[in-house]
């Protein structure tokens, strides 16, 4: 074996080190896309929080020589325990990516054709404020609306509230986890919550249905999933797809797409009969139980055996594994929950399996999740809406408790109830967030206002009047995080480097729109550093400590029943509600009930699609770093599928959907890991925005093939797993 | 002397890759190279299937022959740990140690040296572990020295099931898979 004396090797070379050193540095500044014009030399580290995600985790993000560099987890913050997500550790990638948005921009061609011109600040806040002013004339101020995600939107709810609207909405709820919290609602009284308040670290027995834990990065929750793990518990995976967490599983449930509500209900049918329920639980806390057990008493085991294509020995197998374990049982209600349109029936049926266990309330199932106490700004009141928001006219999803998305966008289409003129769009990219692009473009040609705040140049911002700019995370001061978690603490995103260009933060936009509106007084404060400090000195806290750790932690607190917080369902008969009267009164089932779902054109694949680790909806894929790891989706086709056709992983393919419409090219992945009768693709690829040159034409977008959605009878959720799509050959690049 | 190696759990890591993005920033690997990578090892028939899922890198071998192939003397180990490294100024690009690595750990940097996983040498001389390991969100990954039989990393390969990658290659690899 060769061995070089690290010494004798540096005398040699002495004279090649320098000058080879002095071409690497050379490079390094080549790459150094954020240089900052003060020298400043030596590392330094700033705490804050990230925003790839909504998930909010703490981190240090650390500077070399004026330059940021990179980001890890803040130890202090309970979230992260000291460790962030991939996409948040290459979070800096944000920084660095070139196609960022610099400079306000107004539209000067029409709407789409993504085409601009650079204003000043002074001159986009002027024209933005003019036409809200002339719609507020002409329609009344609830005619202005924001879509909004992340709480970086915070400031222009605020401002939007100010103007007098009610309209104000995120994709989180009737585009994700809606249908889950109105289940959880309907049963508990009260939501899962976000983060959820699963304790998954101590489930001894943990189910998860679709939930692709593992791509998923909701970083605490996969910390723990990996803590249950590696402590042995048993672990249950229903999914079409052989996922990552299949790959941990004691046992995988191979289901056929749709048919989980069909599972679920055997699973409670099974624990029903063979009593194998936690029957104090349920006598102590239960409403409704007898007419509930005589509502499941048909969905056998051999019943739901040729709905879901799960045998009947496995589906009792998994009822008794779970009733071994509880309440330490943790049947996960999932986050993504729009999938078929019978979605709040289907979680609301978890949390019944749930409630049989005995998991709610108790450690290894959900925690009471507690926070701190920072008194808000004083502000003005805001002044009452005359008109009641658009999204729900009637009432017509009577358990909607949020505002819908596409209830505002139907309002924008049809002016009933009345018209939507103005919109502002705050970091959320609709045409991939929303189903249906077609029926969002409709709904923009409609507008007289369209306002996109945002960080990259996405397909959204692409259809704006004005473009704001928005500075990164890391460069700017953002609403505290006083997370709800398993235990009090208040969090500080502050910024690490200044912005390049003239982007500006969200607080510094929504505020100087409010002074044009002549709604200063909604803001009296001078800078966000005068705001934040104000709200955590109100709160008994230090300023100084904050900005120094990132995070102040409270004390701890009960979080279980065990632990003395006390048991209260907040639902109408104030118990666990297995037969819900306010269902029955509403026109729908008061005991879930199954029904088959619609299958597709013959020959054709169910489309369905879930996340990378390493990405963020449609916002991470012109992120350098980032797309060194992922830079494209594939198609997953099953293996023998795929011989058939004689399709090859690697092979480009285009995908056709049951209306005609047809993907970018898309490379085939023939696995091993999925059901015959559905394809698989991850979310947010297949961008189209000219601007975003990193990330155009990589991949397909499954939003564009979501052109049908199943709409949710109870809360307006839009189900996005009913599209069917056919594999045809290609050569050539389309899009 | 101290024998440094990496053990990894297997049964914890998820594959999220986040010990890649940990490496690139930490390391500033030029965009479109990679010092690690994942290996998602799927055996069996739908739905009838086992999946290991590792996270690889150069090995660290104490019989390295990318170190013996060397012309130059680039490629050498460290004289702390066991860690082969590569001098960039004496490398001269051949590629002969892309060639002989078994593990294909080695690439071209586009400044004209072979570049690949030190282990973080820079940060475990001052007492921290590899980008990688500290990252971990699962806590997948260990990183120690074997001739010490309290670590972490001896403790763990006494008492779990493990295995290296091409072992009959003969090149005695120092990242360690536990099962
Ligand atoms: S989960 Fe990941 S992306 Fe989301 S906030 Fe945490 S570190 Fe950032």
């Amino acid at each position: 074996m060769t061995t070089l004396s690290r010494r004798k090797f540096l005398k040699i070379s002495g004279a090649t080190v320098a000058a080879a050193s002095a071409v690497a540095a050379a490079g390094r500044s080549v790459s150094s896309a954020i240089a900052t014009t003060n020298v400043e030399r030596g590392d330094r580290t700033v705490a804050t929080y990230c925003d790839i995600c909504f998930w909010k985790c703490g981190a240090i993000a650390h500077v070399r020589d004026g330059k940021l560099w990179k980001v890890e987890g803040n130890p202090l913050d309970p979230l992260s325990n000291g460790r962030l997500c991939p996409r948040g550790t290459g979070g800096v990638g944000a920084a660095f990516d070139t196609d960022r948005l610099r400079a306000p921009l107004i539209r000067r061609r029409d709407r789409g054709e993504d085409e601009w011109v650079e204003v000043t600040w002074d001159e986009a806040m002027t024209y933005i404020a003019e036409r809200m002013q002339k719609i507020k004339s002409s329609y009344g101020p609830e005619s202005v609306a924001l879509f909004s995600h992340g709480i970086g939107g915070n400031f222009f709810k605020h401002t939007i509230k100010a103007f007098g609207s009610p309209n104000i909405s995120a994709p989180s709820f009737a585009q994700c986890r809606g249908p889950r919290d109105v289940g959880f609602r309907l049963t508990f009284g009260e939501d899962v919550s976000s983060p959820e308040r699963t304790d998954i670290r101590n489930a001894q027995c943990l189910v998860l249905i679709g939930s692709h834990l593992g791509e998923n990065m909701h970083n605490t929750q996969v910390q723990e999933f990996a803590d249950a793990v590696g402590n042995g518990a048993s672990i249950i995976v229903v999914d079409p797809r052989y996922s990552i967490a299949a790959s941990k599983a004691k046992y995988y449930l191979p289901i056929k797409p749709g048919t989980d509500l069909a599972l679920i209900l055997a699973w409670m049918n099974v624990i029903v009969a063979e009593k194998l329920y936690d029957a104090e639980y349920v006598a102590m806390y239960g409403f409704g139980f007898e007419p509930f057990a005589a509502s499941i008493a048909p969905y056998t085991p051999e019943w739901a055996y040729p709905e879901t294509g799960i045998e009947p020995a496995l589906i009792r197998a998994t009822a008794r594994e779970m009733a071994r374990y509880r309440p330490a049982t943790l049947i996960h209600p999932g986050r993504h929950a729009t999938w078929y349109g019978d979605d709040a029936q289907r979680s609301r049926a978890i949390a019944l399996l749930n409630a049989l266990m005995g998991s709610w309330g108790r450690k290894g199932g959900f925690y009471a999740p507690v926070s701190m106490d920072v008194p808000a700004y004083p502000t003005p009141p805001y002044p009452t809406p005359s008109k009641l928001k658009v999204d729900n006219p009637d009432h017509k999803y009577p358990f909607a408790h949020e505002t819908i998305t596409t209830g505002i966008r139907e309002a924008t289409i049809t002016g009933k109830p009345y018209p939507i003129k103005g919109w502002f769009v705050y970091a959320t990219n609709l045409l991939h967030a929303l189903p249906n692009e077609q029926e969002t473009i409709r709904a923009m040609q409609n507008l007289d206002l369209l306002v996109v705040i945002d960080v990259i140049p996405s397909e959204i911002a692409g259809w704006a009047d004005v473009v704001l700019p928005e500075s990164i995370y890391l460069e700017r001061h953002d609403e505290l995080n006083v997370e709800w978690f398993r235990e009090p603490f208040v969090a500080l995103r502050q910024p690490v480097v200044e912005s390049p260009n003239d982007q500006k933060p969200n607080w510094w936009m929504a505020k100087t729109l409010a002074e044009k509106l002549g709604l200063g007084a909604y803001y009296p404060w001078k800078n966000a550093e005068e705001y934040l400090s104000t709200r955590i000195t109100n709160a008994g806290m230090s300023w100084e400590q904050l900005k120094k750790d990132g995070i102040i932690r409270g004390e701890k607190r009960p979080i279980f029943f065990d632990e003395g917080v006390p048991a209260e369902f907040p639902t109408p008969t104030g118990k666990i509600e297995f037969f819900s009267v306010q269902l029955q009164k509403a026109g729908f089932d008061p005991v879930p009930m199954y029904k088959r779902p619609e299958g597709g054109p013959p020959g054709s694949f169910r489309l369905l699609y879930g996340r990378s680790p390493v990405h963020s909806f449609s916002r991470t894929q012109n992120n350098p770093v980032l797309m060194d790891m992922v830079d494209e989706n594939m198609v997953w086709v099953n293996a023998d599928v795929a011989d058939r056709n004689g399709w090859k992983t690697g092979d480009w393919v285009v995908l056709r959907n049951q209306d005609g419409v047809v993907s970018n090219r898309i490379k085939v992945l023939a696995t091993e890991r999925i059901r015959p009768d559905c394809v698989y693709m991850v979310h947010g690829f297949g961008h189209t925005a000219k601007h975003l040159r990193r990330a155009l034409g990589r991949g397909a977008s499954d939003s564009q093939l979501i052109t049908r959605y199943a709409v949710d009878p109870l809360m307006g959720g839009t189900a996005m797993n009913v599209n069917f799509v056919t594999i045809e050959a290609t050569e050539v690049a389309h899009g | 002397m101290a024998r440094l190696a990496m053990v990894i759990d297997t049964v914890r890591c998820v594959g999220c890759m986040d010990c890649i993005v940990a490496c690139k920033t930490e390391n500033q690997t030029p965009e479109g190279f990679n010092r690690d990578w994942i290996a998602y090892d799927t055996q069996g028939k739908f739905p009838t299937l086992h999946q290991e899922i590792r996270s690889e890198r150069c090995n660290q071998c104490s019989e390295p022959p990318c170190v013996d192939c060397c012309p130059t003397g680039a490629s050498h180990v460290h004289e702390y740990g066991g860690v082969v490294l590569v001098e960039k100024t004496m490398c001269i690009g051949c590629k002969a140690c892309i060639a002989s690595c078994p593990y294909d750990a080695r690439y071209v940097h586009p400044e004209g040296y072979v570049d690949k996983c030190t282990f973080c040498i820079h940060r475990v001389e001052k007492g921290m572990d590899p980008a990688c390991v500290s990252v971990c969100p699962t806590h997948c990954m260990h990183f120690g020295d074997l001739e010490d039989p309290l670590s972490n990393v001896s403790k763990l390969l006494a008492s779990r099931k493990h295995h290296t990658l091409i072992p009959q290659a003969g090149t005695e690899p120092h990242v360690y898979y536990l099962t």
